[in-house]
């Protein structure tokens, strides 16, 4: 999947705020089957989202129809667990194109990355703090300048630098493929392969 | 000069390109594939309009929704079906060897590809499966890679990737009876956290790791992941030599000598375990760092920070277990033993060893599930099916089964399972199925007693 080109977003936000929320929640096994890309944004979080009869759970904070938002607030370690790119494609389809957390799991930040999510990761307390106060208001609109590498609410009374490789923001925000970049590249991996012994 | 990493060698050795202030561009030895994580990089390269670049350093393998029983009939359900179609007539189409079901060489891609000689020392090898990093055992650069850079795999054989941070995990101590190397890997993870190693790549070292067989050394690495590690490695040495030796696509005699760590190289962090008073371990909670030794109880509320506090009662309220509590008697109805964790030709006799002469509980469902076509026939040689079926509990054909339960090896709703797999997450068994991670001994314990045990009172 190339990416798309990301453009600066304002949004409400959506206020998950659990730890270590792993990829088989995020889609579980059992909705990997299919041989397209599909729309995996139905089964997002399907285990949370609904009761064991179909219904809906009304418990469950995408359920809350006072939230909602292209912004998704997470605890730590967000996205631990296996390397299904499933777990990216369903946020992705489900309309989530921020997600914050005090850190990212490697595969899942990348596979992210490769399906134009932008994952921030900032300080834990400033995730609590940004929980409670969507938690209270959640009319609270923020804006992502990933040029500018800010995060902030309409307002700026929280305005917060967040850090991204430079290469990444330059593929994310030019909207470039890295698989035609590295087929550009293939004089050099053959030369490489003719170095290479055995 | 200051020395060099394992690590560091083999990445180094790689590069084909470093973008200024970007990724490396790393060249890959080995790419493994399976159904569930490739259709959509095959369809990628179809409207890309480009063949897979080498397609002879790809092998592929159905493992992850195949039925372990009645291998040689149509799979029933249909989008399983249809998935293990495509894998195949993808591979047919870009030339790639598929070792597909009722195949010799199938089973699990973590099981097979070190088995069959195709993970050797000093390369790098991905698939799109996060327990990739097994094949560290071997001495190789090994991890786990989402879809789309599957579909940059097969287009260029390389991989855009960032080099992790160095991590060393010191392992010393005498092993006390009954426990594992998955005990061990347990441990480490409890100790370090589920995100204890996130942005390291983990090299294991010491006493206790350079006595494992290959087999337990491939149950560490394959767990790296759990701690948020990119992979883990071991250094090769005669074992290693040993267990490559013969294999059916080995390359000859390696070289291993060059693979270690140079005597004045320096790690990002490095962390000393001893494990001389190690009991076995088994998981209370949902995720594999919430884990106990058996005969303790679970860690009281109270003694946890608020956030700590809040994820356990979380997990304690899906598992139905208390604060403080000890889960050693608890009653179990599933047992799996089997996984790329835990389903190798060591793990089934550790679990015959038990079982022998005995019966299984009447109260429990036992799944016996090895992870290759090769280690279902060297467990015949050997006798262990025998084993198993006596006890009532008869060997099934491989595949990630109640792993993951993709398959029909679903654990139901509720029902406790003591599996030797790798996570114990919520529902990954079965929607609403409470997991309990464990070594294979101690999984054949409690399926002779039907409850939690420790299997030292079988030993
Ligand atoms: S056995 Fe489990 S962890 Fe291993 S490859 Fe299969 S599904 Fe993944």
């Amino acid at each position: 999947m190339s990416a798309l080109a990301f453009k600066n977003i304002t949004s409400t936000a959506v206020p998950l705020g659990i730890d270590n929320v792993d990829t088989d929640q995020i889609i579980p096994a059992r909705y990997l089957k299919a041989v397209t890309r599909g729309d995996f944004g139905k089964n997002l979080f399907a285990d949370w989202r609904y009761n064991s009869d179909g219904s809906i759970n009304k418990d469950f904070i995408l359920n809350n129809p006072i939230y909602e938002g292209q912004i998704l607030l997470t605890g730590k370690n967000f996205g631990c667990g296996s390397s299904r790119e499933h777990a990216a494609w369903a946020l992705s389809d489900y309309g989530f194109k921020v997600i914050l957390s005090s850190h990212f799991a490697d595969i899942f930040k990348n596979n992210a990355l490769n399906n134009g999510i932008l994952p921030i990761q900032i300080s834990e307390e400033i995730i609590a703090n940004l929980l409670k106060l969507v938690s209270s208001k959640p009319e609270t609109k923020f804006i992502v300048d990933l040029d500018k590498q800010i995060f902030s609410t309409v307002d700026k009374s929280i305005t917060e630098n967040f850090q991204i490789n430079a290469f990444k923001k330059e593929c994310m925000l030019k909207g470039y493929d890295s698989i035609d970049y590295l087929i550009n590249l293939r004089d050099k991996v053959e030369r490489y392969e003719g170095r290479k012994v055995g | 000069m200051k020395g060099k990493t394992l690590f560091d060698k083999i990445w180094d050795s790689h590069v084909v390109h470093s973008i200024p202030e970007g990724p490396d561009v790393l060249y890959i030895d080995r790419h493994y594939i399976h159904e569930v994580t490739s259709p959509q990089a095959f369809d990628g390269l179809g409207r890309r309009k480009v063949k897979v670049f080498r397609p002879r350093q790809t092998t592929a393998t159905a493992d992850h929704n195949v039925p372990t029983i009645n291998q040689h009939l149509e799979v029933k359900d249909l989008l399983s079906r249809t998935q293990l179609d495509k894998l195949k007539e993808n591979c047919d189409n870009h030339d790639i060897e598929l070792y597909d079901l009722n195949h010799e060489f199938n089973g699990i891609v973590h099981v097979i590809g070190p088995e069959l000689g195709y993970t050797q020392p000093g390369m790098t090898i991905v698939c799109g499966d996060s327990h990739t990093s097994t094949h560290g055992a071997f001495g190789a650069i090994a991890f786990g890679i989402g879809t789309s850079e599957v579909e940059m795999v097969l287009a260029t054989q390389t991989i855009l990737q960032y080099k992790p941070l160095r991590m060393r995990i010191n392992v010393e101590g005498t092993i006390q009876k009954g426990v594992t190397s998955k005990d061990i890997i347990l441990y480490i993870i409890q100790t370090l956290g589920v995100d204890g190693s996130t942005g390291y790549f983990v090299e294991y070292a010491g006493s206790v790791i350079r006595s494992m067989s290959m087999e337990g050394r491939m149950t560490v690495c394959n767990m790296s992941i759990e701690m948020g590690a990119r992979g883990g490695l071991i250094a090769p040495d005669g074992i290693t030599e040993k267990y490559i030796k013969n294999r059916q696509f080995s390359k000859g005699k390696i070289d291993y000598i060059d693979y270690k760590t140079d005597d004045n190289a320096t790690f990002d962090k490095e962390v000393s375990i001893d494990i001389s008073t190690l009991e076995p371990i088994v998981t209370y909670g949902t995720n594999p760092a919430m884990s106990i030794p058996i005969s303790k109880g679970i860690p009281k509320l109270e003694n946890l920070n608020e956030n700590d506090r809040e994820s356990l009662s979380k997990s304690l309220r899906y598992m139905g277990f208390r604060s403080g509590q000890r889960i050693e008697g608890e009653k179990v109805s599933y047992i799996f033993i089997g996984s790329c964790t835990n389903g190798r030709i060591e793990d089934l006799r550790d679990a015959a060893k038990i079982l022998k002469g005995r019966k299984v509980a009447d109260n429990v469902t036992v799944w016996i599930v090895p992870g290759s076509n090769q280690v279902a026939l060297q467990a015949k040689q050997e006798g262990l099916d025998k084993i198993f079926s006596d006890a009532g509990a008869a060997m099934r054909q491989p595949g990630c089964s109640a792993c993951l339960a993709m398959n029909d090896d679903k654990v139901p709703a509720g029902e406790i399972c003591i599996a030797t797999s790798n996570r114990n997450f919520e529902g990954r068994q079965g929607v609403g199925a409470k997991t309990i991670l464990s070594s294979p001994l101690t999984a054949a314990a409690s399926a002779v007693t039907g409850i939690i045990t420790d299997p030292r009172v079988f030993l």
